[in-house]
């Protein structure tokens, strides 16, 4: 938007959608085309702001003289590629990561799960009763946030928010490794003891509320959080001069959760403590 | 009120106006009616007396007004905000070199530039995002120095810390200027073309040795060295500043000390090259880019200018006096010596945020009228005849607001105000009608079109366009293009005619700190920001900080041990002006003799006794950052109460 010395225009590369010449910009991934061209490609680990990581596996898709099924959030669109988003292997394929995960970790809050596992055909209850879970409480050990590990998918959004891709304070990690990798705050301490300075920029990136405001926890477990009922003002932060654009979701008049747009030039989705909780001062009105 | 889990006293939203006839009495629920004629009639009886306190966290359209309001109906230019405790010295500094009180660049550029100065600034607590955008400056190859007495959360990131003595950054601008000029790195093709004054600024840094500022500010000469080398050779670099810079009694100086330095490698006018006073308010940018200083009108025209005057009578239908009016610190000068006896204080809590705060109620109580127009009953509204109860403009308000990169952007209404509570410019306007101006703002943006119309810098803002864009720097003068994300472009072209006004260097001395340490007061404290809370508390005390722990005094493990104080532990606190009680936290960041306070939570320690109100004689702004203090253990160590006031 501003005049900044970007080098050369990007070119633009022609590829193959289920059949469809796409046109996209040189470096555009296979899902970046698919959603340009309208195909809904499901995927829970990719963030718009993050590097991809290639966890979730539900992207998977197609492509011509490929062995294996490639996914879409990471593969670079090269010029000539034929790529297929809906063949029998990929429907299978997704179908099957969708049981894995759903038998491993509870999606109830993951937007568009239950749709997914529907369209698939996904039966998440073959593995039995015993498939591996957790089986924890949610872990709610300060006021802002609770974290609830048995709606963990491991997809590694939130180590990389709050590690060296934007928040630098690398107070979560993996622990433990194979089947026993979990995220966790070193030493597995509470939160109050741990390096976590509370920027909540975790939790704008976690695809599944495993980790969640508290605001937004307590609604649920009352039975009073209602989407459908919020409205979402963009407005400006009201503490320091850096002028971070929030996002309030409001419900009964209430600022219930504050998130940031991605596309922001300011904040790319992050914000501090202040901005993500320091609200609540507008609404002590008695 | 609890204090032992470290949260502060929480404020609740003021739902309807109060009024009362004596300051003696309790104040009592008045009617918007009552209240307005109570404020009309105390302004009228005051006029040529008046002062305006605007509010640096309220939209440019209230501050618009606000300054408006002053000067139309009043007949002023006594407006000013609390720009004038932070930041007026960076205004007043960047706008002697080069015209324009804004930071020259834009937070994305600090991402693509090779060398990042952090001057005085904490920014990782401060201005975390910000800071965001220099850790991805430091992870494409950016070399990072801080600057700064304590070892803070910053400069953990900092390629050196020079750890400075407090007040001597004068010192060691000057040294590292010496240096670049005494190795041969000077940018002169620009300082040649583009500056005046460089032979008197060479002589002014030519005693500034490497040893003897060594010396004077406590930081090893390699270290000063290092940074001037980095600094001039590289391609882009960026002198990011923040309060450690401007809250002496010699701000503007500290500044133009610094602009010296960019002017002398060509570090500005560049894509990544640049100077950025990172601000401390959501809108104190905006509100002196509003004219609510005593010293510029809307679009940041000087008054003196006849032409600017002539545009301004013209479209307000008054006469504009040719002078400036007072500063925060004059007004409160003047409320002394009784020429200034009435005030219109809104959003603004200087009974608390002032330094020797015993001095500023002290004023205050003195006026003959104090009208108090905020969100909460705060300590400077209990001083008030009258208060009206506002918005919230963040989350209750339409409007805009200025961010640190001059990037205008939209506010919006996500809430209903609570009982009674009106909009700012609503109340301001009822007060006008009543004192005989009737001003039609149907809305926000018609305020905004008014000054679209004065402002040549806001001109091609228009809401929809601040929409579209995600926000607009200024200067956009054409609705149908952007200009450059930095300023001062113009030094860089050939052209004289293009070029314009040349930078002057700034002839600027070094000044230790008024407040001395002597045997009496030994030990230097300095003030700042915690990074979940925010300036006296009244907003983030009222969520629930995990990392909030409450007030104390930091002091140096050495230090703790000489006085045999313990974290946690009660001790007196006391400077020249004022004594106060709070707990010991031990701060390995610390050197010993320095000491470190915020001023969060004034209702449990008022650290704002503390502090000397020597201000710059520029900007007016006070010297919170050097006090001269001693630390005294009290006979019982333990179970003593923190100093309250209720």
């Amino acid at each position: 938007m501003t005049v900044t010395p970007l080098g050369m225009p990007r070119r633009l590369v022609e590829v193959t959608l289920d059949g469809e010449p796409v046109r996209v910009p040189e470096g555009s991934t296979l899902l970046d085309a698919c959603r340009a061209a309208g195909k809904d490609v499901p995927t829970l680990c990719h963030g718009d702001t993050l590097t991809p990581k290639n966890a979730c596996r539900l992207c998977m898709v197609e492509v011509e003289g490929s062995r294996t099924l490639v996914p879409a959030c990471s593969r670079k669109a090269e010029p000539g590629m034929e790529v297929r988003t809906g063949t029998e292997r990929v429907r299978h394929s997704r179908k099957i990561v969708l049981e894995l995960l759903a038998s491993s970790a509870d999606l109830s809050t993951t937007p568009r799960a239950a749709e997914w596992i529907e369209e698939y055909g996904a039966r998440p209850g073959r593995f039995g009763p015993d498939a591996a879970r957790l089986g924890e409480e949610p872990r709610i050990d300060n006021e802002l946030y609770v974290r609830d590990y048995d709606k963990c998918i491991l997809c590694y959004k939130c180590v990389d928010a709050c590690g060296e891709q934007w928040q630098n304070t690398f107070a979560i990690a993996v622990a433990g490794r194979g089947f026993d990798a979990r995220i966790s705050v070193e030493h597995d301490a509470p939160l109050p003891d741990s390096a976590c300075v509370y920027c909540g920029n975790c939790v704008e990136v976690c695809p599944t509320g495993a980790l969640s405001f508290t605001s937004e926890f307590d609604m649920r477990a009352a039975g009073t959080w209602d989407e459908s009922r919020q409205t979402r003002t963009t407005t400006v932060c009201a503490y320091c001069g850096v002028g971070c654009t929030l996002t309030l979701h409001v419900q009964d008049n209430e600022i219930v959760k504050v998130t940031s747009p991605h596309d922001n030039p300011v904040t790319h989705g992050n914000l501090c403590i202040k901005g993500r909780f320091g609200y609540q001062h507008v609404q002590n009105r008695d | 009120m609890r204090k032992r889990d470290g949260n502060p006293k929480t404020y609740t939203r003021l739902t309807h106006p109060l009024v009362r006839d004596s300051r003696e009495e309790p104040f009592r629920r008045a009617s918007w009616d009552e209240a307005l004629d109570r404020v009309a009639r105390g302004l009228e009886r005051n006029r040529g007396a008046f002062g305006m306190f605007s509010c640096s966290r309220a939209t440019n359209e209230m501050n618009y007004v606000a300054q408006k309001f002053a000067r139309v109906v009043m007949g002023t230019h006594n407006v000013d905000s609390c720009n004038r405790t932070c930041h007026a010295p960076s205004v007043a500094g960047l706008a002697a070199a080069f015209g324009s009180g804004g930071g020259t660049s834009s937070y994305e550029e600090v991402e693509h530039t090779d060398v990042i100065v952090m001057w005085g600034s904490n920014a990782r607590f401060a201005h975390p995002i910000f800071f965001q955008h220099v850790l991805k400056g430091i992870r494409n190859g950016a070399r990072m120095y801080a600057v700064d007495p304590r070892r803070t959360a910053t400069a953990e990131w900092a390629e050196s810390w020079l750890g400075l003595n407090v007040g001597t950054d004068i010192a060691l601008a000057h040294a590292i200027g010496r240096e670049i000029i005494a190795a041969g790195l000077v940018n002169e093709t620009f300082v040649e073309r583009a500056t005046t004054g460089f032979e008197e600024y060479r002589a002014l840094v030519e005693p500034w040795t490497l040893s003897l500022a060594s010396k004077v500010t406590g930081v090893p000469a390699a270290a000063i060295r290092e940074l001037a080398h980095a600094y001039a050779r590289a391609e882009r670099a960026q002198l990011c500043w923040t309060l450690g810079v401007t809250e002496h009694h010699n701000g503007t100086d500290n500044v133009r000390a610094l602009i010296n330095l960019a002017l002398l490698t060509g570090h500005v006018g560049r894509y990544g090259s640049g100077l950025q006073p990172l601000r401390g308010q959501n809108n104190v940018q905006g509100g002196g880019d509003m004219g609510a200083i005593p010293n510029r009108l809307p679009g940041f025209q000087d008054i003196l200018d006849p032409q600017v005057r002539r545009k301004f009578s013209a479209a307000w239908g008054t006469d504009l006096a040719p002078h400036y009016g007072l500063n925060l610190t004059e007004m409160f000068e003047a409320m002394e010596d009784g020429t200034l006896r009435a005030v219109y204080c809104v959003g603004e809590n200087p009974a608390q945020s002032e330094a020797d705060t015993q001095q500023a109620v002290r004023r205050l109580k003195q006026l003959d009228f104090l009208v108090v127009q905020d969100i909460f009953l705060t300590r400077t509204a209990e001083l008030a005849d009258v208060v009206l109860p506002a918005t919230a403009s963040w989350a209750e308000t339409e409007g805009t607001t200025t961010n640190s990169e001059r990037r205008v952007q939209r506010v919006r209404r996500a809430v209903a105000p609570p009982g009674e509570a009106r909009d700012d410019i609503d109340i301001l306007c009822d007060v006008a009608a009543r004192l005989g101006h009737r001003w039609e703002y149907p809305d926000a943006e018609a305020v905004w079109d008014e000054l679209r119309s004065l402002s040549p810098v806001h001109h091609g803002m228009t809401y929809a366009r601040l929409e579209e864009h995600q926000g607009i720097q200024w200067p956009c003068p054409s609705t149908d293009r952007l200009e450059p994300s930095y300023l001062h472009g113009r030094l860089w072209e050939p052209d004289p005619a293009r070029r314009g006004r040349p930078a002057p260097f700034g002839i600027v001395q070094h000044d230790p700190p008024v407040d001395m340490t002597d045997e009496n007061y030994p030990i230097r404290l300095t003030t700042g920001r915690r990074l979940d809370s925010y300036n006296t508390g009244v907003q983030s005390g009222g969520f629930a900080s995990p990392l909030r722990r409450g007030e104390y005094i930091e002091l140096s493990p050495e230090d703790a041990e000489h006085y045999g104080v313990v974290t946690g532990e009660q001790v007196q606190v006391t400077s020249r002006r004022g004594s106060v009680t709070a707990p010991v936290w031990v701060d390995p960041a610390l050197r010993p003799g320095l000491a470190f306070m915020t001023f969060h939570f004034p209702d449990e320690v008022d650290t704002n006794q503390l502090t000397i109100e020597a201000n710059c004689p520029i900007a007016g702004t006070a010297e919170f950052k050097a006090s001269a203090i001693r630390i005294e253990k009290l006979p019982v160590a333990t179970e003593v109460p923190p100093l309250t006031r209720l």
